[in-house]
């Protein structure tokens, strides 16, 4: 994916701005040096050129000729750099005084500064020089030798054109480290990408532990994944629960109808497997009914019916209901609530919620005993519902809120193993909690819904919606 | 009663259409939107009952709206496979008086589309249901059997008007646990049955006769004894 085309490679442009960056850098820097050093010698040459003709336009305006002549023979002697040249010509260009054999013939106007070869002593050399008229047809030069200064700019080309291939180099080197390091960062994330396109969700991206960018990158990636893994494994347990839960209940009903095909002899008995069947099938849509409404609750979409709700008239309710199913199987239900319990919810979900865990505590309990129901609030809202039965071991508690889960002792009674599911998404849409605890004997089923304050406060909570019709 | 049916699916309307023709309804069929429009615009029915999605064009939510813009009142029944908490709150805001889903047992489609009839005509305002020797007082709240008074907690009570309400009708489980207590699940446990059968320790059990009777398969009719 990143050799298809260098210019849509991230890698390769970060490398070439990186190498950009740095050839910007570096020829900032080479214009500064040559600036500070080859200019400041130039400047400085110059700055003594224009000192010497001030001094000496001086003298000629104090002494004329001839105090001009002996001062640049003075200046000429004391000259221990022997680097000053002078040059007085006459009108015809003649020499009258000064170190140069003969006024050299491309000087032709004041003011440039002219860089030429001279004959001094008989050698050769290079020399800035500045062209002065003086009254009385006199014309005067003023310069400097600037050999050894011109070696050394040419020294500084030679370093400075050396730079530019070594920074080059650098450039060229840096920008393959840094698409290197760049695709080294990424390949951790696409290789653990293409892992779990593959099928391999239980690939991870690897977190350095610098704490930097790429590894907030990564966890919120890694979040990420853990939150699919999450919900693909729901959608394989119900997929898994319905092929094999269902399983049964469509043979019992299929078995029921071929036998009475072959071997029912009388109308009656026909009409009876049929009408068995057909109770079989209604209790397979019952199941679909009840996974579509916990898939339903698990969506999130019921958020809109919440309000504010008091959870003690609610409980009254449901032991109304309840109540008289206790009774007639020899159980007591005992109910106890404070005069108002405030809540933040479904009123409908959280009214089936409870019915399923009465449900269930009925079911189980033996006869005599008593099933509890309860209702508190503090820093959460608590609903329990605790029986005398069997209870859930505590090694299968964690599964019970599985779909279809059926406990051992539960493998007799009828139900689908939807309730606690059920009971789960309630808790899960609400914000709150499905907790199953050791009532000993029995089980304890505390429905934790967040306080009202706490649920109104939280982010998201949607205005609630009285138009709402259910 | 004469009842519109809006089915495209052949087999369930076939069904459903020999059902009520053998509960001694008047029916008539469309298999589309367009011609169910059509009959239920253009003729007067005491119920219709309507399938949400059909071919032409015209699903049954358009229809409902289509029926309620122009103030038909007829009582409407929407059998649909659809059957999400939100496709039901849809129905009933279209303008349907009743929502049942697929699958469905046909006593429990019949039993609801007998109890629209009642609703449909309009009782005005009742004082007081009799049937039999069984009367009950909407306003002092209170029920008496052959001259003798019977004690019922509210609930019982509600559940008695509810039955007596629908007197002659069968009454399912399901209309029960939505008309008594407004509960729109089913609960697994036969909660119903024992409520019903607490009614019937009080107002039938000290009586020569009953008058809740149970329907195999579908209910529960509160009538008088058939001769």
């Amino acid at each position: 994916m990143i050799d298809r085309g260098l210019f849509r490679s991230a890698g390769f442009r970060f490398g070439a701005i990186y190498a950009l960056l740095l050839a910007i850098s570096a020829t900032g820097l080479a214009l500064f040096l040559w600036w500070a050093t080859a200019g400041l010698l130039e400047r400085q040459t110059q700055a003594a050129i224009n000192a010497d003709a001030v001094g000496l336009s001086e003298r000629w305006r104090e002494g004329g000729l001839s105090s001009l002549i002996v001062t640049i023979e003075d200046r000429l002697a004391q000259n221990v750099d022997d680097d000053a040249i002078y040059f007085l010509a006459d009108r015809n260009m003649r020499r009258v005084a000064g170190n140069l054999e003969r006024w050299p013939s491309n000087v032709s106007t004041q003011g440039p500064l002219y860089e030429l070869q001279v004959m001094r002593a008989g050698i050769r050399s290079l020399a800035n020089v500045q062209r002065y008229d003086l009254p009385g047809g006199f014309h005067l030069l003023v310069g400097r030798d600037v050999q050894v200064r011109a070696q050394l700019r040419g020294l500084l080309t030679d370093a400075m054109l050396w730079a530019l291939l070594v920074v080059g180099l650098m450039a060229t080197a840096g920008a393959l480290v840094v698409r290197n390091l760049f695709r080294r960062t990424i390949a951790n994330i696409s290789a653990t990408a293409a892992a779990i396109a593959r099928g391999d969700l239980a690939q991870r991206v690897t977190v350095t532990g610098r704490g930097d960018e790429f590894d907030q990158v990564a966890e919120v990636i890694n979040d990420m994944l853990e939150r699919i893994s999450r919900l693909m494994d729901g959608v394989r347990q119900v997929s898994n629960a319905i092929a094999h839960d269902l399983r049964t209940p469509i043979t019992r009903a299929r078995t029921r109808l071929e036998d009475a095909l072959l071997h029912a002899d009388t109308p009656e008995a026909m009409r009876a497997a049929i009408e068995r069947a057909t109770a079989d099938l209604d209790g397979i849509a019952a199941i679909f009914q009840a996974l579509l409404r916990i898939a339903e609750i698990e969506a999130g979409s019921r958020r809109s019916a919440f309000t504010r709700i008091d959870i003690t008239p609610l409980l009254a309710e449901v032991e109304e209901l309840y109540g008289a199913l206790a009774e007639e199987h020899g159980i007591t239900l005992a109910v106890q609530t404070p005069a108002e319990v405030l809540a933040y919810g479904d009123k409908a979900l959280i009214q089936q919620a409870i019915a399923n865990l009465l449900d269930n505590a009925v079911k189980f309990s033996p006869p005599g005993g008593t099933v509890r129901l309860t209702a508190s609030a503090g820093a959460t809202v608590d609903i329990v519902v605790s029986d005398e039965g069997p209870g859930i071991p505590a090694a299968e508690r964690a599964k019970a809120t599985d779909r279809f889960y059926r406990g051992e002792s539960a493998r007799s009674t009828p139900g689908s193993g939807l309730g606690l599911s059920l009971v789960a998404a309630v808790a899960h849409l609400h914000g709150g909690e499905l907790h199953l605890e050791d009532a000993k004997p029995g089980l304890r089923a505390v429905l934790v819904l967040p306080s009202l304050e706490e649920a109104e406060a939280r982010p998201g909570v949607l205005q609630p919606n009285h138009d709402f019709i259910c | 009663m004469r009842i519109l049916v809006v089915e495209d699916d052949k087999d369930v309307a076939g069904f459903v259409v020999r059902g009520l023709r053998e509960a001694g309804h008047v029916v008539e069929h469309a298999d589309n939107g367009r011609d169910g429009l059509f009959l239920a615009a253009s003729e007067t029915f005491d119920a219709v009952i309507l399938d949400r999605m059909l071919p032409g064009g015209i699903d049954g939510l358009k229809i409902l709206e289509t029926l309620r813009g122009q103030k038909n009142t007829v009582p409407v029944l929407i059998l649909s496979a659809m059957a999400e908490v939100d496709d039901r709150v849809k129905g009933l805001k279209a303008g349907s008086d009743d929502y049942l889903t697929k699958p469905f047992a046909f006593a429990e489609l019949l039993a609801r589309v007998e109890a629209l009839n009642r609703r449909g005509k309009g009782e005005g305002p009742v004082t007081k249901l009799v049937v039999e020797d069984l009367e009950l007082d909407l306003l002092s709240r209170q029920v008496k059997r052959a001259g003798q008074k019977i004690d019922l907690q509210p609930r019982e009570f509600r559940l008695l008007e509810y039955l007596m309400r629908h007197a002659g009708q069968v009454v399912t489980r399901t209309m029960l646990l939505e008309g008594v207590w407004d509960y729109h699940f089913d609960p697994q446990t036969n909660v119903i049955d024992v409520h019903v059968s607490r009614l019937r320790q009080k107002v039938d059990k000290p009586f020569p006769t009953g008058l809740i009777h149970t329907v195999r398969n579908a209910g529960y009719m509160l009538r008088a004894e058939q001769p």
